[in-house]
């Protein structure tokens, strides 16, 4: 319904507090509406307190072994069974919620970043720097995602700091034409040029006065990326690229416990498999949630 | 027709500079790495001279331009170089390596489009009936899958528990002889040799890795089908259609899901790439002899011209797909391309 009223409060934090009641009211509203996003946000409060509390929660050293323990199901003493080493594979899924979401939001919040400037530059000024930038979205847009991934944590060294980066750079597109297009057709917007008039500078009419226009859509986009931005670095850490054993992390747990799948020690792989499942399912529903509460026409 | 000859003849002349795009990324994926690339060509075991000996054979002595050129050139005559661990042609490797790719991709998609665009149709004929909340869910839970995870899981119940399919490792079982080679799918090759034994060898070798890559892709296309037919049925066009009293079979298949068929097709680029991506970890899990596990044996050993062609491999590939999605759309929808100059 008042999409209006929360606008321009999830924009600028300083707004009066009469329309930020407004707006909590909305996002009360929706939640009620819908309880699978108020699920979705429980989720991502269990999430991030595994994140922040995790390795102080877990009742074993992620990283010890205990030969006389090794490849045993789970117990009451190992909830999710111990892997070839002895280690338990409850705390070691536990504790790599930190280094996944990690990951993840280092290079979501790069690329929204670096889309936001590019992208709002290109919008507003347009002319050539609107045609490069577009030529070079294409291009990163041309290859598969993943692949290019692949390649550039191959070319750039096999490091954590080159995962974050890979998916920072294969993210940029979706951002960059996001905030192209919310930019660009508030360009000549009549309180864009009123601001203009008032003697404001481009960059802070475009900073201060447009850009923050793009900040809902780009809010749902960001958490739906979240989700995706842990598969990717999920996926590259599967196929040895970046982390490296023994640090606990979904991916490479999920590929070491895949050698012992066929000789039926599942639990291996399947839990950790299953953390990384909800923690993207979360950002997921996360995302859809939020683009109701941002846009309820486009609910579907 | 002219006007469409021109516009097919445009959207091939788009494609050109995406091309050269792709070139230049993996040029520079190649040559503009911290680290000397030359000791990358070389490989871990050389010396100071057979690594001065490479940057003069790979032209790297010389300037960036003249580099890229010398690269462009040596694509054209279809030269990616060689792959340091097994010492042949990497052009060969993934010409021989490619159809194993290619079967297992289109089989699932395949699969997946069958499954997911009448499950959408249905979802949306009958919203909120037992077949939409069921589609809701699929499509939900589908885009949060893990393919390597869900290829990790059909093993163990369909390999370990149930004993149902065979172990997975490659295309064929080690008992059977692979079919003489014609086109390089294995299920078309059984085929045409009359094999109906090594055929269906084939067929349960490629099911699992087929229904983890489908798995992964039913959630999108589901849901841009769903998204489509609704908004294609609570259109005027339908609604003047069923003024006009035709049958309900026409309306849905003669005009709403045609128009449907649009997005859906556009979708199908997007999944396309994210199912040459995923097909990288589902070649993995299952030891499958593709492009995907080629590259991933060439990480490890740092092999680089590998990867490199790999990744401009998948990419021309994939701008192939595109072309060929944009044509099929012209040919869909009659207004595109006499609208376009």
């Amino acid at each position: 319904m008042n999409t209006m009223t929360e606008i321009p409060t999830v924009a600028e934090p300083q707004a009066p507090p009469a329309k930020s009641k407004g707006a909590l009211d909305h996002v009360i509203y929706v939640l009620k509406d819908n309880p699978v996003t108020l699920l979705a946000f429980a989720m991502f409060a269990v999430l991030m307190a595994a994140a922040v509390l995790g390795p102080a929660l877990v009742p074993y050293d992620p990283l010890a072994t205990n030969a006389s323990e090794a490849l045993q199901p789970p117990s009451a003493a190992h909830w999710f069974g111990t892997d070839n080493l002895g280690r338990d594979v409850f705390s070691r899924a536990i504790v790599a919620t930190r280094l996944d979401l990690l990951i993840s939001v280092a290079a979501v919040a790069l690329s929204f970043v670096i889309g936001s400037v590019l992208g709002a530059a290109a919008g507003y000024w347009g002319g050539w720097l609107d045609v490069a930038l577009s030529r070079v979205l294409d291009t990163i847009m041309a290859f598969p995602l993943f692949v290019l991934a692949m390649g550039i944590v191959a070319a750039m060294g096999n490091t954590i700091e080159n995962i974050v980066y890979a998916t920072a750079i294969i993210n940029v597109p979706f951002y960059a034409r996001l905030v192209r297009a919310e930019v660009n057709i508030r360009r000549e917007a009549g309180f864009a040029l009123a601001a203009k008039l008032a003697g404001n500078t481009d960059v802070r009419v475009l900073a201060m006065h447009i850009f923050p226009n793009a900040l809902p859509p780009m809010m749902v986009q960001v958490s739906l990326n979240l989700g995706w931005a842990i598969l990717n670095a999920a996926g590259l850490s599967f196929i040895g690229l970046g982390v490296r054993p023994p640090t606990a992390e979904w991916g490479i747990m999920v590929a070491e416990g895949a050698n012992f799948i066929v000789s039926g020690e599942w639990w291996l792989a399947i839990f950790p498999g299953l953390c990384l499942m909800f923690a993207v399912f979360t950002f997921n529903l996360l995302g859809d949630g939020l683009r109701d509460m941002v846009d309820p026409r486009r609910r579907t | 027709m002219n006007r469409r000859l021109r516009a097919v003849l445009a959207r091939l002349a788009q494609a050109l500079p995406v091309i050269l795009g792709v070139v230049l990324v993996s040029f520079l994926l190649t040559r503009a790495l911290p680290g000397d690339p030359a000791a990358y060509f070389a490989g871990d075991a050389a010396d100071a001279a057979s690594i001065e000996e490479t940057r003069v054979k790979l032209g790297l002595d010389r300037s960036m331009p003249e580099q890229f050129g010398l690269y462009v050139l040596q694509l054209a005559q279809g030269d990616l170089g060689q792959s340091l661990t097994t010492g042949q042609p990497v052009v060969e490797e993934l010409a021989r390596r490619l159809p194993a790719s290619l079967e297992l991709t289109l089989v699932a998609l395949l699969v997946s489009c069958g499954i997911a665009v009448p499950l959408g149709v249905l979802a949306a004929t009958r919203p909120g009936s037992w077949v939409d909340h069921a589609c809701r869910l699929l499509v939900t839970a589908g885009v949060s899958l893990p393919t390597f995870f869900t290829g990790v899981a059909l093993i163990y119940v369909f390999y370990y528990l149930t004993g149902w399919a065979p172990s997975p490792l490659g295309r064929l079982d080690f008992i059977y002889l692979e079919p003489p080679s014609v086109t390089g799918f294995f299920l078309i090759d059984a085929a045409l040799a009359g094999d109906a034994e090594t055929w269906f060898a084939a067929l349960r070798q490629l099911i699992l890795p087929a229904a983890t890559l489908a798995l992964f892709t039913l959630a999108p296309i589901a849901r841009m089908t769903r998204a489509a037919m609704l908004s294609a049925l609570s259109s005027d066009y339908i609604r003047t259609a069923r003024a006009a009293g035709l049958t309900s079979r026409k309306i849905l298949f003669g005009y709403a899901f045609r128009n449907a068929l649009l997005p859906v097709v556009t979708t199908l680029g997007m999944v396309f790439s994210f199912t040459l991506g995923a097909n990288v970890l589902v070649e993995k899990v299952f030891a499958w002899p593709g492009i995907g596990s080629y590259a991933v044996e060439a990480l490890v050993a740092s092999d680089y011209a590998a990867v490199q062609g790999f990744v401009l491999c998948m990419a021309l590939l994939f701008v192939a797909l595109n072309l060929l999605i944009d044509l099929a759309y012209s040919m869909i929808d009659p207004r595109i391309g006499f609208d376009s100059k």
